[in-house]
């Protein structure tokens, strides 16, 4: 996917002026946010399940080389092929090659924020196969050839009048605007899509190492018919997504659903083990796993932002976000968006043109109290701040002897990407300034003695940048003209006489 | 009589642009019997520059701090700001990871560190300061004290026990304001967004008051209430229970 990370703030000052988009986000706290709450507080022993799925997460991203190999081995075992691919381009060439092996035409997929990562659908495209996404919020982003707003409600951005456009555009005639009859005109289109498909594409919510399977989790029946129709089945995963046994998969799948929409299971739970064995009466001729890295291992290497991979992708972590309510999907300029995004995009698309997401975040701490593995995203924004103005150190990230390589994969120190001359002076300044009690009350009275003219009341109006920004919204508190630690030593004095 | 001392850390912020809420908080300890210790070398936690990726300066300036209030290992720390707590206490091990001595004399002072309310419900085990205050007000809960620390029932326990002050439901109370320190003045449109959104809520709440636990956090709310003419009071607690309290005790004048 092109990487649009640069564009943050241009992106962000759009949505906040977009009263559409401004409306479609409202719905994000009370669609999710709030219904995550309830199931939450309905659900037992919700903070133990929480605890537990940290420290299955946490041992296996630390033995992440072990857990996929096997599960390689396992896939195999069941007739599946398995290939990792170190990054975008060689996952997305291995899907391309081998639709083109057997002749596929057209590719029906289900939903998969790795095929965004890898831009499978345009790669596909490119090669005269035609990708059909299933799942409706994608199919509507498809038709709308956008990118998902959201990682489980794609097209939440998308009113049901445009997409009722949309869909009357691409039939060429009105197909009628209620959500019922909107419905039944996709449903009308998919189901051609599926009868004619020789390829079905899925993501992966996990794979079980123990057992080689893998499970998807979904509510429209069509992940299902993506993996039993076509001849061939390729799933993509994330190398992160696998946990070490179907206990662990039980308590993932209850933190999941409850954490993403609310609900305590959704529509359609798939266990996929293989391609069509002897005695089954359907399902695909092949069967091939994805594992795909695509910088994963730099979030591996550095023990600070180790625990992202913990992410199950529930979304619950932008719904609770104020700042992605307000800027919306777009804006973070990569697959994900949200506080998540502002951690894994920059790191996993690059630091340097996706350095001010770190730094877009008020650090409220919602996050992470809603993350069901509670992954610690202030913490690792702060840290990627200091690795935008300090640089990082290197690091080593294990691989599975299946990927080819054996060994560690080495990551290089980063250097610093987002050092400004305006605030390395304005932090030099403040060092300065706050290292003596003198020095920090000459200069706040200095600024009482400069804000003088622009001040009312002891607020100001207007101030020059970096403070315009502030004071075309809110008025500035300037300093008083004599600092709490001045009046506390004279009244002291005042008593002692 | 003066009970056992506390040391006030009012925090760069209170001490330069809101002395006002270091005399109340100072008022209130003392009103409890305390003696209040000021450290009058005091500056800064290091915050601004922790949270602006500029961590060598902001572990000059909070070695500084642990300086400045070391001495006593027995004497509470009293901060009016849940965010400045938070930084002593839950991110200073952070800044000093990799340095074993100050780690050490970081955690020290982070077992010392209380957050005003914090400090008289839990530690003095007070909540009714027997104060009047006639009004209608509404809690913001700021995101570092309510996420950060865990406090909340403490500042909501000592104002529904001051008498006359009527304490209304705020819609949304527990989402960030959209200060954020530098991210205010970095991102100024979208906090903007939020801070909107937040002012519409307490204006719909009709209270003449909105309480919060951090100048920063105040600052930007009232700044915005100013622009827009609003005509609700910003004020911290300690501000509330220094005037519901100074009547019925001894203050001291500041």
């Amino acid at each position: 996917m092109q990487v649009k990370t640069a564009a943050f703030k241009a992106s962000a000052r759009r949505t906040l002026a977009d009263p559409v988009l401004q409306g479609a986000l409202e719905n994000v706290y009370t669609g999710f946010h709030l219904k995550r709450i309830q199931a939450a507080a309905a659900t037992d022993q919700w903070q133990p399940q929480r605890d537990r799925a940290r420290r299955v997460k946490a041992h296996t991203v630390a033995n992440l080389d072990h857990y996929l190999d096997m599960l390689t081995r396992n896939v195999e075992a069941k007739g599946g092929h398995v290939r990792f691919a170190a990054d975008g381009q060689e996952a997305a060439r291995y899907v391309v090659e081998l639709a083109k092996a057997r002749g596929v035409g057209t590719v029906i997929k289900s939903k998969s924020m790795v095929s965004e990562e890898i831009g499978l659908n345009h790669v596909l495209e490119q090669a005269s196969i035609e990708p059909i996404e299933t799942d409706l919020g994608e199919y509507i982003i498809q038709l709308a050839r956008e990118t998902p707003y959201h990682i489980i409600a794609p097209a939440i951005h998308k009113t049901q009048d445009q997409v009722a456009d949309l869909l009357s555009a691409h039939t060429g005639g009105q197909r009628g605007r209620t959500a019922q009859e909107l419905t039944a005109t996709a449903r009308v289109l998919l189901r051609d899509a599926f009868q004619r498909a020789d390829m079905g594409v899925t993501g992966v919510n996990f794979a079980v190492a123990e057992t080689g399977s893998i499970v998807l989790v979904t509510n429209e029946g069509n992940g299902r018919m993506c993996t039993s129709a076509p001849r061939i089945h390729v799933a993509l995963m994330g190398m992160e997504k696998v946990v070490p046994s179907m206990a662990d998969l039980a308590m993932f799948l209850r933190i999941l659903i409850r954490s993403a929409t609310g609900q305590r299971i959704s529509t359609y739970v798939s266990v996929i083990n293989g391609p069509r064995g002897a005695d089954d009466e359907d399902g695909p001729d092949e069967f091939h796993l994805v594992i795909v890295d695509n910088n994963r291992h730099r979030l591996l290497a550095d023990a600070a932002l180790r625990e992202a991979l913990y992410c199950i992708r529930c979304g619950a972590c932008m719904n609770a976000c104020p700042v992605y309510r307000k800027v919306g999907g777009h804006s973070y300029g990569w697959v994900y968006p949200g506080p998540i995004g502002a951690v894994v995009s920059p790191v996993m698309s690059g630091l340097e043109a996706g350095k001010a997401l770190p730094f877009a975040s008020s650090l409220c701490g919602a996050c992470r109290e809603v993350c069901p593995v509670g992954i610690d995203i202030p913490s690792m924004l702060l840290h990627l701040r200091s690795v935008v103005v300090e640089g990082g150190p290197g690091g080593e990230a294990p691989r599975p002897a299946s990927a080819g390589a054996a060994g560690g994969r080495c990551e290089p120190a980063r250097p610093p990407v987002g050092r400004s001359v305006a605030d390395r002076l304005a932090f030099a300044a403040w060092r300065f300034g706050m290292a003596g009690r003198r020095k920090f009350d000459l200069g706040a009275r200095l600024a009482w003695l400069v804000g003088l003219p622009v001040a009312r009341g002891g607020w100001a109006g207007w101030l020059p940048p970096p403070l315009r920004g502030w004071t075309a919204s809110r008025r500035f508190r300037m300093p008083a003209r004599r600092s709490f630690v001045a009046r506390w030593r004279a009244a002291r004095r005042g008593r002692a006489v | 009589m003066t009970g056992p001392t506390v040391s006030l850390f009012v925090t760069c912020m209170v001490d330069q642009l809101y002395p006002e809420i270091g005399v109340a908080a100072a008022n209130v300890l003392e009103r409890l019997g305390l003696e209040v210790d000021v450290p009058t070398d005091q500056t800064c936690c290091g915050q601004p520059a922790y949270n602006s990726g500029f961590r060598k300066e902001a572990r000059a300036i909070a070695g500084r701090f642990l300086e400045v209030f070391e001495g006593d290992d027995d004497r509470p720390i009293v901060v009016p700001s849940g965010s400045c707590g938070a930084m002593v206490r839950n991110l200073y091990p952070e800044l000093f990871h990799d340095d074993p001595r100050m780690l050490e004399r970081a955690r020290a002072a982070g077992r010392r560190v209380y957050e005003f309310s914090e400090f008289i419900v839990d530690r003095l085990g007070r909540s009714d300061l027997g104060g009047t205050l006639a009004g209608s007000a509404v809690y913001h809960e700021c995101c570092h004290l309510l996420r950060e620390l865990h406090v909340d029932r403490q500042p909501k326990t000592l104002l529904r026990d001051v008498r006359k002050l009527e304490m209304r439901p705020l819609e949304k109370a527990e989402v960030c304001c959209g200060f954020g320190g530098t991210f205010a003045i970095k991102f100024p449109e979208i906090s903007t967004a939020i801070m909107v959104e937040k002012l519409r809520n307490v204006a719909a709440s009709g209270a003449d008051m909105l309480i919060a636990g951090d100048a920063g956090c105040l600052m930007h709310l009232d700044g915005g209430m100013r622009k827009r003419g609003m005509k609700v009071r910003a004020l911290h607690y300690a501000q509330v229970l220094d005037l519901a309290t100074r009547s019925s005790a001894g203050g001291r004048a500041s």
